[in-house]
């Protein structure tokens, strides 16, 4: 592999780590939204924000440079992808500004705040749906000629991607879940913790559909997962989720508080690898490699200066924001 | 309903529509965040608390504001690629890595310390609590710095090349971002974001002033207001001169949309003050101007020769009526602010500025004019590039997506309500906070501020949050 295709190798792995971020990050947040409604009580939606009022800009930050990443790094992924997912990109994006402006809306009208929730629980809703099925929709592929989209504009809609669309809304409620149960106490811990027993089972028939489906979308995918030698790296991939799985299961019955969301977000970080194996070297697949759509190697260089110096100065002050708020929420704090 | 309409048409109303809404709030909190660094600044200096009220007051409106540019924002950062994924594919070498840089150098170190700066005084104390409100305030300033970077580009492209796909690469980073207009844009915008938010606060101090003229709150932020008004606003006239005499040098055509010039004007071009442009017959209607003063203005001659749109191409002239109109309620606007900080001034000078309650009506009602004029200022030089998107070389038409009709004109109409839905109700919601004084032992966003504020001082606040 030459230099130029190496950088554009890095890049596609940078672009993967900001959209896994914002998975993980964003992903209990949306979670915890979309389970609003479970929690009818003010106090407790009190204290379900509060958890993660402090640190969910940041975390949406990262879907930015996701975004952001992909239009410097590989513009004509970007190009063709965001038309070919018009309509999840667009209402992702507008669910996401429902539940945004909700963080500070609730709590500046006592009669409105109802609508609110609503908001809240909707916005957090429509965009984990829509981006659950962004990804079915580029698994399954689009549709390239001369370099743009040549597809129709409902041809994200598929039983694939809405498979996929569910299967990241139960993800995300299972890293909402176990959040609440790192981060509360008493009552609402205890509904945390019910609830993330049947969303790990729920996300454990997820993950099985979608790995099921996956290879039989293409030729390609289910070459690369089985023929021999790929099998050597493919094969540790399920009996890890199986692992992993088996010491959630042993970390929610021994009512631990940590591990339940340590271990929901590693269950995610398989998944996420799993799919990245599916994909890989393709960025939009079947049509376009990671080098065919690499930006100019001066302005991939010229990026990767800023991302090596300062992601890592991001993540430590990140860091130091959780740590501010760290431990379990009071619900003392936060009312008027 | 969109019989007629193309796809470009509907694309070029969705960004200016969502790009419109958006930079009134970044607008404003650029002002605000570098405010309230101010007004911690001085609670830490003084130990005064009435800067600590001030602080948490306009803290709550700044939340508020800044979660709505940051969801507005975010629909920015993708809609290059839904409506304009040509664009996207050909500019994205070249601007990509100015909103990458954008991204991680400001949005991150805003996001990454709001939390702190708006929930976390009693955490982590005054001065760390200090420290994150100083990282928000330049976070914002590094924002402005990169975005009007690529979009300076946009208008005066400079160090790239055109490769064999047709994408603009880069060939030396520093004329890119340095690029020839951007000095200049980079300084009339963050004047105009501090301009705006000195009228905004401004305009609340005199409301709460001619409802008690005594109350010390509002009589401190609106002495700090109309002295940021007095000192900026000619500052910012200047800028804006030197601005536009730079856009005379690189986009002539833009600025003959501004001035109203159709036709070329061999000795000496007048200031049309009125008039009523008329694109297709090329001719100013109704216009009253003041003999040979653009060319005065922007040739420092009285007889100075001025070129008009005659000659430029037909299929590169910029719809003059916006561009003319927009740039008058600018500087119209400009000269108001320049006429409410002079009178603030004498008035301040003869010992009136808290009870000559003309000077509150007026400052009441310049309190919205920033956003206004920062619009009309973006639709100048925004619609004055028509009719490319990369000045000279990529044409609108050239720029767009291959999209369907009706997902555009669906996806326009799911913006507008839902923009008109929610910021209607946040303006609602920060014009019910400015509604209120602010008053002794204001709190912040959830209730943070210490619950007995009065007589605090920052070495005792510190001790306070210590035990808490």
């Amino acid at each position: 592999m030459d230099q130029v295709s190496t950088i554009a190798t890095v890049w596609a792995f940078i672009i993967a780590f900001a959209v896994f971020v914002y998975v993980v990050m964003d992903g209990f947040d949306l979670g915890l939204g979309i389970l609003f409604p479970l929690f009818p009580k003010k106090e407790d939606r009190d204290v379900m924000m509060n958890s993660v009022a402090p640190v969910w800009d940041g975390n949406e930050t990262w879907l930015v440079l996701g975004g952001g990443g992909l239009f410097a790094a590989f513009p004509l992924a970007y190009a063709v992808l965001m038309p070919a997912l018009y309509t999840p990109i667009v209402a992702m994006l507008l669910g996401l500004v429902f539940r945004g402006v909700a963080f500070e809306f609730r709590w500046r009208s006592q009669r409105e705040r109802n609508r609110w929730d609503i908001a809240f629980a909707g916005g957090s809703l429509v965009a984990a749906l829509a981006q659950g099925i962004a990804l079915g929709a580029i698994l399954q592929g689009v549709q390239v000629a001369n370099r743009a989209y040549a597809g129709g504009w409902w041809d994200w809609l598929t039983p694939f991607s809405i498979l996929t669309g569910i299967a990241v809304v139960i993800g995300y409620c299972l890293l909402g879940a176990t959040w609440l149960v790192m981060k509360t106490t008493d009552h609402l811990r205890e509904k945390a913790y019910r609830l993330s027993w049947w969303l790990l089972f729920a996300m454990l028939g997820a993950i099985g559909a979608v790995s099921l489906a996956t290879p039989f979308l293409d030729v390609e995918y289910a070459r690369r997962w089985f023929a021999w030698p790929n099998l050597l790296f493919t094969a540790p991939v399920p009996i890890a989720v199986a692992a992993v799985t088996a010491l959630l299961l042993q970390s929610l019955a021994r009512r631990q508080d940590y591990r339940p969301f340590v271990l929901s977000l590693v269950l995610f970080a398989l998944s996420y690898a799993g799919l990245g194996i599916s994909m890989y070297p393709y960025i939009v697949p079947r049509s376009i490699t990671i080098w065919q759509a690499a930006a100019p190697v001066e302005s991939q260089l010229f990026m990767l200066v800023g991302v090596s110096i300062l992601v890592p100065i991001i993540l430590i002050y990140t860091a130091w924001a959780y740590w501010v708020f760290r431990g379990k929420v009071d619900p003392q704090s936060g009312y008027h | 309903m969109f019989d007629g309409l193309d796809a470009i048409v509907l694309a070029r109303a969705q960004f200016a529509f969502t790009m419109s809404f958006h930079i009134v709030f970044p607008a404003f909190s650029i002002g605000l965040a570098s405010y309230l660094a101010v007004l911690e600044g001085l609670w830490l200096w003084t130990g005064r608390e009435v800067f600590l009220n001030l602080f948490n007051y306009w803290l709550k409106i700044f939340a508020i504001a800044f979660g709505m540019g940051v969801v507005s924002g975010v629909v920015m950062s993708y809609q290059f690629g839904t409506n304009w994924a040509t664009f996207a594919d050909k500019t994205g070498p070249v601007l990509g890595p100015l909103m990458a840089y954008e991204v991680l150098t400001a949005f991150f170190l805003e996001a990454g310390f709001l939390g702190v700066m708006l929930f976390g005084l009693k955490k982590v104390g005054p001065r760390l609590h200090f420290l994150a409100t100083l990282m928000v305030a330049i976070g914002t300033l590094i924002s402005a710095f990169w975005i009007l970077s690529a979009n300076s580009w946009m208008q005066t492209p400079a160090g790239y090349a055109i490769n064999d796909a047709g994408q603009f690469i880069a060939t030396d980073w520093w004329k890119l971002i340095f690029n020839p207009s951007f000095p200049y844009r980079l300084v009339h915008m963050v004047l105009a974001a501090y301009l705006t938010t000195a009228l905004v606060v401004g305009g609340v101090g005199a409301f709460h002033l001619l409802r008690d003229p005594k109350r010390e709150s509002a009589r401190v932020m609106f002495s700090m207001a109309m002295w940021m008004a007095t000192i900026v606003a000619p500052i910012q006239i200047l800028a804006g001169d030197q601005h536009g005499l730079n856009t005379l040098e690189h986009q002539p055509a833009k600025v003959m949309a501004m001035e109203g010039h159709y036709q070329s004007h061999p000795d000496g071009a007048p200031l049309l003050l009125f008039g009523l442009p008329d694109q297709k017959n090329a001719r100013v209607d109704y216009a009253i101007g003041i003999p040979k003063l653009s060319s005065l203005i922007l040739k420092h001659s009285l007889d100075a020769p001025l070129k008009g749109l005659d000659t430029v191409p037909r299929e590169n002239w910029p719809p003059v009526p916006v561009v003319f109109w927009s740039f008058r309620v600018m500087v119209g606007l400009g000269f108001l602010m320049m006429g409410l900080g002079l009178l603030s001034l004498w008035l301040r000078w003869r010992g009136r500025i808290y009870d000559y309650r003309p000077l509150h009506y007026f400052a009441m009602t310049m309190g919205p004019s920033g956003f206004v004029a920062v619009l009309a200022g973006w639709f100048t030089t925004e619609v004055g590039r028509q009719p490319f998107t990369v000045y000279g070389l990529l044409r609108t038409t050239d720029s767009a997506s291959p999209l369907a009709t009706p997902a555009v004109a669906s996806s326009l109409i799911a913006f507008v309500i839902v923009y008109f839905l929610l910021f209607t109700a946040g303006i609602v919601y920060i014009l019910r906070l400015m509604a209120a004084p602010p008053h002794s032992g204001e709190e912040g966003p959830r209730g943070d501020a210490p619950s007995h504020a009065a007589g605090i001082t920052p070495a005792s606040g510190a001790a306070n949050y210590a035990q808490r």
